[in-house]
This record gives C-alpha cells, sequence and structure tokens, in this order.
C-alpha cells in the first residue's frame, strides 16, 4: 500500500486534534506516514502519540534550517520528501500557512491541488463548503500526487495500531527559499479555553455585546466553549483578531454555534454557517442570523446569558 | 519602481452566486465587482507610492477574467492605479489554481519586461474561491520573496516589513524587493474613488492581452487540463426553520438552556 503524507499540526511538539483527523482520513487513501516538522528531540515522543493514529512511519523534519523563514523551506522539504517516497497522496491542516505550503508544493510537483476540503472519500473524492456554505462541491485530483489541505473537525479521529517508526529526513533549502525571514515572534498567550477551530462548541460575541465580554465568556466557560467574536467586535478592540469568525478570520464547524449580539452578515455567515447546530441570542427578532438558527431568543444578551450560566451550572450540579 | 496589484474580477456575494453545468462558477449570470478583499491590496498599493515622496512609482492594476472582469481594474483606476492590464482568453475559463497563477506570472512577467514589477500586492484571498494560495504560487513561479497576510506594511528603501497573525503567534517578517506582498482586511480601510478620480480614470491607459500576447497556448491552461476535477455541486438544503422564543422576565434562559440539554450539550 501506498504511503499517505500528513503533515502534523503541533505547536512546539505538542500535538493538535487536527492531526489525528487527517491520519484517520488517510487510512482510507493508503498507510498514513506523518511528518513532523520540529526538533529532532521532540520526534520519539511525536511519534508515541501519532502511531496510536496509524501512523506507520514519523519523517522527523529538522526544522532549524526551515522555521526562521516564511512557507517557501517547507514546500522545498515536501518536495524532496515526497520525490523520494512516492506517496499516494498528501494532506496538511487546512491553516493559512500550510496552504501556502500546498501552494507552492502543487506547482514544484505539477500536482491538483483541493484546499479546505470538509472531508476526503476512498478514491480521494473531497468534499467542501463554498460561497459562505451556501454549496457543496465533489471534487478530485485528476494530475498528479493529490495535495488536500482539510478543516479542523472534518473527521472523528479513530484510533488505530501504526508502527510508528522514526526516519529522519533531511531536506536540502535552497537560497531562494530563505529570502523572506521571521524577523520576530509573539507567541499569543493562551486563554485556558479550547482552541477556536478545534472546539466542539464556540459561544460568539459581536456589537451587541456592547464591548462588555463577561456574560459570553461565563456561558462559554459553563459550557467548555471556545470563545468567538464578529469582526465588528474585533475591530472594536473588545477582541483581538484571533477571535474573528468568518470570511476573513476563522471558519468554524462545532457541533454548537451559539452567536451573541451578532446580526449574521454573509461575511460572518461565511465562518460558521456549516455548524452543526446554531442558536442566537438577538435583541432584534428581524436579525438575519435568525433565519439559520435551530434555536433562537429573542432578549437581551446581557439578562439571557448569566441567567443561563448560573442554570447550565445548576444542571451540571 | 511600478507596482502590480492583482485584483479579482468575482461574483457579488450578496447575489445569488451558483455554478454553470459545467461545475465553474458562473461569472457571467451573476453580477460582479472588485473582489472587496482587493480593495485593500490596492490600498497598500497607493500608499505605498504616497508615503514615498519624491519617489517616481506606478502602480499597475491586473486582472486575469472575462470580459466583464476590466470592471475590476477599471476600479483600481478610479481609486488611484495608473494603468490597467487586463488578460482575457476564452481558453481560460475553468483554470485551477495552477492555470490562474501561470497566466497571471506570466503577465506579470511581462509588465516587468515592459515597466517593472518591484512590487506584487495581492489581497489575502478572493472572496469567491477563498483558497489564499494565489499569492503563494505566484511568488513561487516568480521566483520572488513571499510575504503573506500583512496587517502592516512598511518599506524602507528596498527592505519591507510586515506584521502578521499567525496560527498561536504576531510576527514580523522581513524581505528584501522585488516581494510578493498578500494584505489582509486589518490593513487600512480601502478609500472610495471620488469624482476626480472616476473622471480621471477614463483617460488612464488600459491594456487587453491575449494568451498569445503571453507567450502561452491554449493547451496550457483552462478547463480542459485543469489539474483537478469538479464532479458534483449541491445548493445547500434550505436550514429548517428553528424555533424562536421571547424573552420574557428571564423564560429565555430557560428555554435556552432546556434546549441545550434535549440536544446533550450540557
Ligand atoms: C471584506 C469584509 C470582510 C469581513 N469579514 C468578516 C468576518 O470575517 N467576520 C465577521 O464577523 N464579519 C466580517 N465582516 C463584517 C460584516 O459585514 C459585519 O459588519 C459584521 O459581521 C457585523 O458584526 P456584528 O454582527 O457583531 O454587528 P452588527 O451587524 O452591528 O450586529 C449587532 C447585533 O447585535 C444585536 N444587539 C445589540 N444589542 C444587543 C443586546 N443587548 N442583546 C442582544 N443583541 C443585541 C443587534 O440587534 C444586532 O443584530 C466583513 C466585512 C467585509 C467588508
Ligand atoms: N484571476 C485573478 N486575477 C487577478 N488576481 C487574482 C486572480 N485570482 C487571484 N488573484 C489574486 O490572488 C489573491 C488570492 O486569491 P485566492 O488564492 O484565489 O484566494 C487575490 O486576492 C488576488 O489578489
Amino acid at each position: 500500500m501506498s504511503e499517505v503524507l500528513v503533515v502534523i499540526d503541533h505547536a512546539e511538539g505538542e500535538v493538535k486534534k487536527p492531526t489525528y483527523e487527517l491520519l484517520t482520513i488517510a487510512r482510507r487513501l493508503g498507510e498514513p506516514a506523518a511528518v513532523f516538522f520540529g526538533s529532532p528531540e521532540q520526534g520519539d515522543a511525536v511519534a508515541e502519540k501519532v502511531k496510536k493514529y496509524g501512523a506507520a512511519k514519523v519523517y522527523v523534519v529538522d526544522d532549524a534550517q526551515i522555521k526562521g523563514y516564511l512557507v517557501a523551506p517547507k514546500a522545498e522539504a515536501l518536495q524532496q520528501l515526497a520525490e523520494k517516497t512516492g506517496p499516494a497522496a498528501i494532506l496538511l491542516p487546512s491553516t493559512f500557512e500550510n496552504k501556502e505550503v500546498a501552494g507552492r508544493l502543487a506547482i514544484k510537483l505539477g500536482s491538483g491541488l483541493i484546499t479546505d476540503a470538509v472531508d476526503v472519500q476512498e478514491g480521494g473524492v473531497t468534499t467542501q463548503s463554498v460561497f459562505a456554505g451556501n454549496y457543496t462541491v465533489q471534487a478530485k485530483v485528476t494530475t498528479g500526487t493529490p495535495i488536500i489541505t482539510v478543516k479542523p473537525n472534518s473527521a472523528a479521529p479513530e484510533e488505530a495500531d501504526g508502527a510508528g517508526a522514526v526516519e529522519s529526513f533531511a531536506a536540502t533549502i535552497s537560497d531562494v527559499a530563505k529570502t523572506a525571514q521571521v524577523v520576530a515572534t509573539q507567541p499569543r498567550q493562551s486563554t485556558g479555553r479550547p482552541e477556536l477551530t478545534e472546539a466542539a462548541i464556540v459561544v460568539s460575541g459581536g456589537r451587541g455585546t456592547g464591548g462588555d465580554f463577561a456574560p459570553v465568556e461565563g456561558f462559554a466557560d459553563s459550557l467548555g466553549a471556545a470563545v468567538g467574536a464578529s469582526r465588528a467586535a474585533v475591530d472594536s478592540g473588545w477582541m483581538p483578531h484571533a477571535f474573528q469568525v468568518g470570511q476573513t478570520g476563522k471558519t468554524v464547524s462545532p457541533q454548537l454555534y451559539v452567536a451573541n449580539g451578532i446580526s449574521g452578515a454573509i461575511q460572518h455567515r461565511a465562518g460558521m454557517q456549516t455548524s452543526k447546530t446554531i442558536v442566537a441570542v438577538n435583541k432584534d427578532p428581524e436579525a438575519p442570523i435568525f433565519e439559520l438558527v435551530d434555536f433562537g431568543v429573542v432578549g437581551d444578551l446581557h439578562t439571557v446569558l448569566p441567567a443561563a450560566t448560573e442554570k447550565v451550572k445548576e444542571r451540571k450540579g | 519602481m511600478n507596482i502590480v496589484v492583482c485584483v479579482k474580477y468575482v461574483p457579488d456575494a450578496t447575489a445569488d452566486r451558483r455554478f454553470e453545468d459545467d461545475f465553474t462558477v458562473d461569472r457571467v449570470g451573476v453580477d460582479g465587482l472588485l473582489s472587496e478583499l482587493d480593495e485593500y491590496a490596492v490600498e497598500q498599493a497607493l500608499q505605498f507610492r504616497e508615503k514615498r515622496e519624491g519617489e517616481e512609482i506606478t502602480v499597475t492594476a491586473l486582472t486575469v477574467g472575462p470580459e466583464k472582469a476590466v470592471d475590476a481594474v477599471r476600479k483600481a483606476l478610479q481609486m488611484g492605479a495608473d494603468s490597467g492590464v487586463h488578460v482575457v482568453d476564452d481558453a481560460i475559463a475553468g483554470s485551477d489554481y495552477l492555470g490562474t497563477s501561470l497566466v497571471l506570472a506570466k503577465a506579470v512577467e511581462k509588465i516587468k519586461a515592459d515597466t517593472g514589477a518591484d512590487l506584487v500586492v495581492c489581497g489575502m484571498a478572493s472572496t469567491d474561491a477563498a483558497g489564499s494560495v494565489v499569492p503563494a504560487m505566484l511568488a513561487e513561479r516568480l521566483g520572488m520573496p513571499q510575504v503573506t497576510l500583512a496587517s502592516v506594511v512598511e518599506s524602507q528603501g528596498d527592505q519591507v516589513r510586515i506584521k502578521r497573525d499567525n496560527e498561536g503567534s504576531t510576527e514580523v517578517i522581513g524581505a528584501t524587493l522585488p516581494i510578493v506582498l498578500s494584505v489582509t482586511d486589518q490593513s487600512g480601510e480601502a478609500r472610495y474613488p471620488s469624482f476626480k478620480g472616476i473622471m480621471a480614470a477614463k483617460k488612464k491607459p488600459l491594456e487587453t492581452w491575449s494568451l498569445t500576447d503571453l507567450g502561452l497556448d491554449a493547451d496550457q491552461v483552462g478547463l480542459s487540463v485543469a489539474y483537478t476535477q469538479v464532479e458534483d455541486t449541491t445548493a445547500r438544503p434550505p436550514r429548517t426553520a428553528g424555533e424562536i422564543v421571547t424573552d420574557e422576565d428571564g423564560s429565555g434562559a430557560g428555554a435556552l438552556v432546556d434546549f441545550l440539554a434535549s440536544k446533550k450539550f450540557i
């Protein structure tokens, strides 16, 4: 069976959930071989984790020469790895950075590229959600090695035994690939809440919060949810851009999305319309968000949310 | 110095966007416009020029698209770009990312030979394909540094520095011109064309190029040679109307929590 390369999504060796989803999907296409860009010291620990989800091999690519530059070196390394291993497909978690890696790789390998898949079936048929979630598209790569970036929450991770054999891969990075330099990096502080794109529940606030996110955050915490925001809330400086849901923010597809004081503009919908269950609290009964909801409360979020938070806590005991 | 700004003509997101029978995006039957996210690219190109007083800097707006796509270039000229290029050819229809980026790269190379291309500015994503991949692919094809998803752009001499939000961090990226730059909607509101700008745009040079002008053959691009194939498109079934309750004396919170419990979220 041919290998399917799966690029591991991680922060400092801490493997993120989309990696396990991708490994699960990869098994439909061939034998998963994970690719770890990071420090070789972390390779073994990472391999222990990914082999539980079926990774037969783990290629460790030392990122010492890679992390100081934007995107291009990763594409070169993957090209060299693909030329050596001849994979059946290459899967990457759909982040902005990985999409750019995938784009460059597609040119290098002369391969078709599909971005932001929400599902990949046997035979490599992908599903994408397009036009702000109003259409789904079934597509397939017809030329070269399929390169597919896959969104978080596209599959339920399923455990499977893999050998997890660690193999270090030495990539040769050209000088042209080192022309966009990372001059400084400042890690964002963790909120202690689940990651927005990975969370099962997202509770968001918009302009209707009036700048007070405490009711939104309180309700989110009672449900163990991630917190999101509309662009209006971000532009007002109430929440950092990293929390923005929508066309120019994050796309989320949780089991439950709760929009509070958010009108439901098309650009916001683009980032949340594929959520399984949608709930809204808005004081305007005419707000377009109510066209999407499974359940809606016409009311003031400043009174509804604190009361709901109390009730959730009571139920949970 | 010449700046090339890549602008895409896209179907209006507030219109009823749809597909043709061959599953390509309907770019003719649905009203189109300059992609909102490319207005930010035009704005940053213009600001780059304005901040460097005393230097001779021109801005060329470039689009690849059907007849009507020229509207995207016109809008960029109205906003203040100096000249425009519209690449149009029936054979381009249905191109995927590989085809589109190839045509764009060839067009940039031709502009470079004519007037220079010291900076190529793109939007963060097109509002129809929303891939956010073309800028990186252009950089790959042109062999230029890629500096993408900038929320702040600064330059001095031939050095450019940008700030950007990455997954778990904010970053500063630096590179030396010529570069391919993409900018986000955080980079600053785009200006509206003034009446004067609209009048002036009518006299600005606007060229139309075909594949032949770029040295490309019809069988190098388009739907028939795309590396990917769409097998089906399905309109999302309309959401069945949900239950809406009105909060009275605290009833809303109870109803909300009951609903969440019934769906096993609590
Ligand atoms: C190029 C571009 C990209 C964009 N990208 C995004 C994006 O990624 N994400 C995004 O969200 N937007 C995006 N937008 C902006 C989008 O068009 C809307 O302007 C934005 O989503 C509105 O945010 P909002 O719903 O919070 O504010 P508003 O539209 O002002 O809605 C506020 C809502 O709060 C309700 N409300 C007020 N007070 C209360 C209260 N006390 N209790 C309950 N309800 C209350 C009001 O009834 C109203 O419905 C983009 C726009 C453009 C042009
Ligand atoms: N057909 C096109 N003509 C001109 N510019 C384009 C075209 N397609 C993409 N671009 C540029 O590439 C950016 C990203 O597009 P995309 O990768 O499709 O999301 C856009 O914001 C434009 O600046």
